[in-house]
């Protein structure tokens, strides 16, 4: 592991953050976040991600107890956790969770049960997608914080090096 | 910027009852040096305010100076018992904080809403996600409401309500 180099494993966290944009999977927003990220902040990302990954977990539960329900699904507490997901999703750049959630949204809307369960299956997809997405991406990003440790041992480091 | 308002540290209350959103603008709020405190509710901002149990007259003084000072509110619309909008409401009927500028937030895109929020009092309406660019917009309120010195050279000039970027300014500070 620790013979990739610093350089090499930031061209695998861009590639694979490109590949994610591409996609639409992630959009801008993801981008105003690591900005955030610095030395008095260094895992601020990774923070806020884990928050989301927790919080979404919970949504996507009580979506489904909502749905499973075939007597009487409560479509208005359905739109409020998916308020709530829609709206973390936005934050952290999710752009195609976001988008699923907006139309799962419409779906409850008109109390189309067969839509919902539609849509609820793809957010489960699409949130196991990003989140191996993103796992991936931060181990990357210890790799290179390791990577970048051994080489740079010394207390005194020149901040504004090329490399790092 | 001279030295006295290198010296001036802003007290930011954020309000917004999702942990994600609290801990963004949080960070925001942070790297543009402001002191924060991040509240989950609109009911939880009110007790920090000191507005909680009070009746809009104060007459209790002494409670009033153990408040610690805060220089902008900001706060999201969307929460469950209070809203923004009724935060804002409260704020501004108080004699103690109604000059507290108030900025709100909302992640859905709804002019009447935008209206009614700048109409009551908000100095601005941010949709989220809200950005660092958006953050950056606050310094001028924040210099008005630190310092009671009449706002003609403190601000830069205001945005046209009808621009259409991301987010709202009221005008007229003046007539306030």
């Amino acid at each position: 592991m620790l013979g990739l180099s610093v350089e090499q494993l930031r061209a695998d966290m861009n590639r694979l953050l490109a590949i994610l944009f591409h996609q639409g999977v992630l959009d801008e927003q993801f981008l105003q976040l690591q900005q955030l990220q610095d030395e008095s902040s260094p895992n601020f990302v990774s923070e806020v991600v884990t928050i989301y990954f927790h919080e979404s977990e919970k949504l996507l539960r009580n979506l489904r107890a909502l749905l499973v329900d075939k007597e009487l699904s409560d479509y208005k507490k359905m739109g409020i956790h998916l308020n709530q997901l829609m709206g973390s999703s936005s934050s952290i750049g999710a752009q195609r969770l976001r988008n699923v959630c907006a139309a799962f949204r419409a779906a409850s809307e008109l109390n189309n049960r067969p839509g919902c369960l539609r849509a609820l299956e793809l957010l489960e997809y699409e949130y196991c997608y990003l989140k191996n997405k993103l796992h991936e991406f931060f181990q990357i990003e210890q790799q290179r914080m390791l990577a970048a440790a051994v080489r740079y041992p010394a207390p005194q480091q020149h901040r504004n090096n090329p490399q790092g | 910027m001279n030295g006295l308002e290198a010296e001036t540290q802003f007290h930011v209350l954020a309000v917004d009852d999702s942990i994600i959103d609290r801990k963004l603008i949080e960070r925001l709020l942070k790297t543009s040096s402001y002191q924060v405190t991040a509240v989950e509710s609109g009911v939880k901002a009110l007790e920090f305010l000191g507005l909680l149990d009070e009746e809009e007259d104060d007459d209790f003084s002494n409670s009033n100076c153990q408040r610690v000072e805060v220089n902008l509110i900001i706060t999201d619309y969307s929460m469950p018992s209070i809203t923004g909008y009724d935060l804002l409401r409260k704020i501004k009927k108080s004699t103690s904080l109604k000059d507290i500028p108030v900025v709100i937030m909302s992640s859905e895109n709804v002019p009447s809403r935008i209206n009614s929020c700048l109409e009551h009092g908000a100095e601005e309406f941010f949709l989220k996600p809200v950005r660092q660019s958006d953050v950056n917009k606050l310094r001028p309120h924040l210099m008005r409401g630190k310092k009671d010195i009449p706002n003609i050279n403190k601000r830069k000039p205001v945005e046209e309500c009808l621009s259409p970027d991301r987010t709202r300014t009221r005008l007229n500070h003046d007539l306030e």
